[in-house]
């Protein structure tokens, strides 16, 4: 067995109300070094057997038609963890 | 006419949406996400709530369910569908409407009563009122943002996609005000606030009038049974 990591993020146009309520919470921690925070998505599948460009390529698409929504976020990553 | 509401796990508005469908003269009819089998409805309705807990992205779940492949053929063969908040959710995650719904720009839920202007009647569910008309409906979303990026929106403008609009107050951050969409047929409507809370009076939203009395949202329900050239 083993596991793809998909990462997903809000597309950088778009507001992104938790990670602005997160960031301004952040304000309090530190001196201010941290200005914004961005709040997406990691998914891990776990698969049979190897993971091959063919695989890899069906989860794209997966990743693209599902996990995702391309109106409001981008894929950003699909990799084989280590 | 026979007017389906999906109940998916985690609708809490489909007995409202069964009511207000016979209050407007319909025969409603109870449809269960898992099946694949429309009963031979004429016309759907999504209902709100949150399905599948909103994992993932709000009604992105539910339009992936076995019962939603019969929902887009349908629609796509223009038969009248409606998604009420979730189900306009569902609709967009569907690609039956475009754009997008995201969190409520100021980040928490929000319930009032809404005034929102009817901005086109050429469609199914909304050829009951006139063009421009003002109502009153009950609103309660944490995630209605309506987004789509600037290309989409003038196209939506410009072809006179947009169904309803938010008046006096913006409650999630829309872009251009916008409460509710059709698509380009007319036979699918999406909108954030909920016209099956207002339809009878005693249980609506107040008026000048009387308190709960306000009934704005009848005509959706009534519109579907004029809409049969349509399907």
């Amino acid at each position: 067995m083993a596991t793809v990591i998909v990462d997903v993020m809000p597309k950088e146009v778009l507001l992104d109300p938790a990670g602005k309520a997160t960031a301004r919470a952040l304000q309090r921690f530190g001196d201010g070094e941290i200005t914004d925070v961005r709040i997406g998505k990691r998914f891990e599948l776990t698969v049979e057997g190897e993971v091959t460009p063919k695989l890899l390529e069906h989860i794209g698409e997966i990743a693209k038609n599902v996990l995702s929504n391309e109106v409001i976020e981008d894929v950003v990553s699909i990799r084989a963890a280590d | 006419m026979r007017v389906g509401v999906i109940t998916f796990p985690g609708s809490l508005d489909d007995r409202d949406a069964l009511r207000a469908i016979a209050l407007g003269g319909g025969e409603p009819v109870a449809l269960w996400h898992g099946e694949r089998d429309l009963h031979g409805v004429d016309a759907i309705v999504l209902p709100g709530g949150f399905s599948y807990g909103d994992y993932l992205r709000c009604g992105a779940i539910a339009a992936h369910s076995p019962i939603m492949s019969e929902v887009i053929d349908a629609a796509n063969k223009g038969m009248p569908v409606l998604g009420i908040c979730n189900g306009f959710q569902i609709l967009v995650e569907a690609h039956l409407l475009a754009g997008g719904l995201i969190r409520n720009d100021h980040g928490t839920f929000i319930r009032r009563d809404q005034k929102i202007r009817v901005e086109n009647i050429d469609t199914a569910w909304t050829n009951k009122y006139t063009v421009g008309q003002e109502i009153t409906i009950p609103l309660k979303n944490g995630e209605g943002g309506f987004i789509a990026d600037d290309e989409t929106l003038k196209q939506l403008e410009g072809d006179g996609l947009i169904a309803f609009r938010y008046l006096e107050v913006n409650p999630n951050g829309s872009r251009n005000d916008i409460a509710g969409l059709r698509n380009a047929r007319g036979n699918v409507v999406g909108l954030m606030p909920h016209p099956e809370h207002a339809v009878e009076p005693g249980f609506g939203p107040d008026t000048a009038e009387r308190m709960q009395s306000g009934v704005d949202g009848l005509a959706v329900f009534q519109s579907v049974l004029a809409s049969t050239v349509l399907s």
